[in-house]
Parts: structure tokens; sequence; C-alpha cells
């Protein structure tokens, strides 16, 4: 890639004022750095991740209002996490953790447990329990 | 307290930080040279694992063993500490400081306060340089910012003690011993060699066999997963070709700088030949992403769009099949 063909792009970097170091080509061939605010087909392919993040959170949000899901899919959606991530903050086996998505077992579970899912997420077992259903 | 330190940006995190600690301790190599050195250039497709639901695909050789194997090559030694719990890890960062050791850490993404929004993902092998502390914060060089920044001490134990895949434990690392002459010709061979031995495995999900895999793959995507699976799949795929880190390309530019400077030190002129025609593949990868971002952009998956852009790659498997092959054969 030549240097003057190197993109500067809006992206989710520039509203941040963030540039990229990239490696291209000077008008006599060799190579060196330059900045880039961003390029488009990569801020798709980011904003399609973001898209896909959101609707699994509100996917997520709608099983607990349906009484469906526990809170901790919620949160563990809202976080970024996926059930290998969350156990691993956790701590618990992973089987445990998809057990805990039942509302019915998350309603059982006692503080020290809910503690160790309201550090993870970071926030109280009273937002924890309550933040969505009331 | 604040070490004398000079911030470099550079494209990749791991190469950066290596070449910004050696940099310091007077050893002047670029982030190309490491990366090189390293041979950090490959290319893995990993189905059975998911990263942001969707198989993980990696345009390089797993986190630490860039840095690991330059150590290796250049006989510099690395001291690498990991730590069972964060007030002991905490209390050996600081006692660095104290001596006035720069020092390296692996870290993971999602707490990092300084980066935007939307690149805050579970990603744990990040790499920055912890250069001074105050009674707040940590004084940090992350290599992919422009200038250095900031975390709490907070912040600093929550991403040194990141969970998930490749959890850093702590990881801490700096150099003790780098002799006074590095033989840069003979670590630049066996880098090289390593690479091309890399690429051209003969196993199917690795280098050259693993992008033909991934071709083949793509084609059958759309009718196996549907159109909105098939399209995040294709989306993140593209991310871990360009996103923050990568330098373009899917790291093809930084290796075509690599070979540029290494057609110098060794007086191989056919190496800077190979070093235009990697730039090029490089820009055949960037072709790859604009296609393929036609297709998620529309949220279409016809399959001849799938089955374009996988010929695509295929084209690309070829040549860098010739590409490595002729590498090999200019260093022997």
């Amino acid at each position: 890639m030549e240097k003057e063909n190197v993109p500067q792009d809006i992206s989710n970097l520039t509203k941040n004022n963030v540039k990229e170091l990239l490696y291209a080509t000077d008008e006599n061939g060799e190579y060196t750095t330059t900045l880039s605010t961003g390029w488009e087909p990569k801020a798709i392919a980011l904003s399609n991740s973001i898209d896909e993040i959101n609707e699994r959170i509100a996917d997520a949000k709608s099983q607990v209002e349906n009484g469906e899901a526990s809170p901790i899919l919620y949160f563990m959606e809202l976080n970024k996490m996926d059930v290998t991530i969350l156990s691993s903050y956790v701590g618990l086996w992973k089987w445990r953790v998809k057990r805990h998505f039942k509302p019915n077992v998350f309603a059982k579970l006692n503080d020290n447990t809910l503690k160790k899912y309201a550090a993870a997420f970071e926030i109280s077992i009273e937002e924890l329990k309550n933040s969505i259903t009331k | 307290m604040e070490l004398n330190f000079t911030h470099h940006q550079s494209a990749h995190c791991e190469n950066g930080v290596a070449s910004n600690l050696l940099k310091s301790n007077g050893l002047n190599i670029s982030e190309p040279m490491v990366f090189g050195i390293g041979s950090g250039l490959f290319f893995v497709y990993l189905p059975f694992l998911k990263v942001n639901h969707a198989p993980a695909i990696s345009y390089r050789t797993l986190p630490g063993q860039i840095f690991n194997k330059v150590a290796a090559r250049l006989n510099l030694k690395i001291k690498r500490q990991k730590f069972s719990s964060v007030s002991t890890a905490s209390k050996a960062l600081d006692e660095n400081l104290k001596n006035n050791i720069l020092t390296g850490l692996q870290v993971g993404v999602y707490h990092l306060s300084y980066f935007p929004d939307e690149y805050r993902f579970h990603f744990n092998a990040h790499n920055l340089i912890v250069y001074g502390k105050t009674e707040t914060d940590y004084l940090v060089s992350d290599p992919v910012m422009e200038t250095v920044t900031t975390l709490t001490h907070d912040e600093m134990n929550k991403v040194r003690f990141a969970k998930g895949a490749f959890a850093p434990r702590g990881q801490m690392y700096y150099p003790i011993q780098i002799p006074a002459n590095v033989d840069l010709k003979s670590a630049i061979l066996k880098g090289i060699k390593n690479t091309c031995r890399d690429m051209l495995a003969p196993f199917p999900l690795v280098g050259v066999g693993g992008i033909k895999y991934v071709s083949k793959r793509i084609r059958k995507w759309p009718a196996k997963y549907g159109t909105k699976k098939a399209n995040h799949y294709l989306a993140q795929m593209v991310r871990m070709q360009e996103e923050i880190g990568t330098g373009g390309g899917g790291f093809r530019f930084i290796y075509a700088a690599f070979l540029q400077e290494a057609s110098v030190i060794l007086g191989n002129e056919e190496l800077k030949t190979l070093s235009k025609e990697m730039t090029k593949i490089g820009d055949s990868w960037r072709d790859f992403a604009v296609e393929a971002s036609r297709i998620y952009k529309n949220r279409s998956a016809k399959e001849d769009a799938y089955n374009t852009i996988a010929d695509e790659l295929l084209d690309i498997a070829n040549r860098e099949e010739i590409f490595f092959k002729k590498l090999k054969k200019a260093i022997s």
C-alpha cells in the first residue's frame, strides 16, 4: 500500500481522537510508517459486531423479562462475555454458570455466589437481582 | 516516580513493547525487525475455538512467542514472572520501578479505560510498558496509542488479572541481559526460515493450507449458517485481519517492511524484490476486506458473493505459497 493511499476514513477512532499506525511505502517504494484515522471496511465490520452484541443484549433482556432466563445472562451479554469468560471470572464450572441462567435456580443462589457474579459485572448484588425486573 | 523513557507508537502491541523495551536498553531494533526475527507472521484457523461467537482466525503466532523467539535468536535474557495474587503482583511491579527497570506487562483489553469503548472486548494478550507511578496512577506506554497514558492503581490490577483465554495472571517481563553485540544476520535468517516453515506447514488449518481451507469453508457459510451468522463470521475475520495491531493487511505490510530492512542488512537484493511482492499480497488482503465489507454492509448473502471472495482468498493462498517457497530459496 502506498502512503498516499492510506485511508483516512471516519471511524470509531475519530471521535476518540485516536489514530493507528500503518506501514506503507513512500514515493521511492521504501517502507515508512504513517497514521490513519480509520478505514471504512473496518468500521463496518466493527459496527456489525456492535450491532450483534446489542442484539444479544436486547434478546437476553427480553428473556429475563419473560421469566425465561436469569439476570446473569443479561449482564453476561452486557459485559460482552460468553460462558467461558464468565465462568473464569466467577471461578465456577461452565455447567454451573449455565444452570444459573435458569430463573428458579438463580432465585435460590446464596449471597456468596451472587457476590462473585456481582463482582464480575462490577455491580451490587441488589442491582444484579433487581435492575431489570423492577 | 518516573523512569527515563521515550514512547514510540507501533502497529502491533507485542512487537512494539519488545522494540520499545530493547531501544530503551540500548539495542536499537525496529518493530518490523522484531516481528520478522520473532517469526510473527502466521495464519491459523480454529473453527472449534470461538472468539466473539465466531470461529477464531489469527494472522500471527501465539502471544508471547514473538518476543521469546527474538530473545532466543539474539541471545537476550528476558525475565518473565506470573503471580497468583494481586498484591504480590503489584508489589513486584513497584519494586521494579523503584529499581529503575522498565517493565512490560501482559494485560486484558476490557478494562483499559483509555481505549475507545468499542474496542474494549475480552482479549487478554495485549501488551504495554509501565514506566512510572504516581499516588493515584501508573504511567503507561501503550504502543498502539500515539502518546503515553495512565491507568489508576485499581484499573492496573484489573487489567493484569483479567480472566478468560490467555489470562495474563499478572505477567510482567523485562530484559535482564543484553549482549553488547548482537548477530542480526543469523537471527534474521532463523526468523525467515521459521516463518517459511510455518506458512508452508503440511497441515490443513495453518499457514497457506489454512487460508485454502477457509476459502473452501467460506463458500458453504451462507447455506450452512444462514445469512446473518455467515456475515458475522466474515466481519470477524476482517476485524482480525485489519483491526488495530495488525499494521494493515493481516500483518503483511509489517512483514514486507521487515524484508526490506533485512535485504539491506544481509545485502540480499532478492529480499527487496520479495518485499515488493509481499506488499502486493498485502494489497490483495485489503481488496479482500473491501469485497467482504460489501457483503456484510448490504446484509445480503448471495452465494456468488461468497464464492467471489472465496476465489480471491484462494488466489491469495496460491500466491503466498509461491512467495514463501521463493523466500525459502532466497536465503538458503
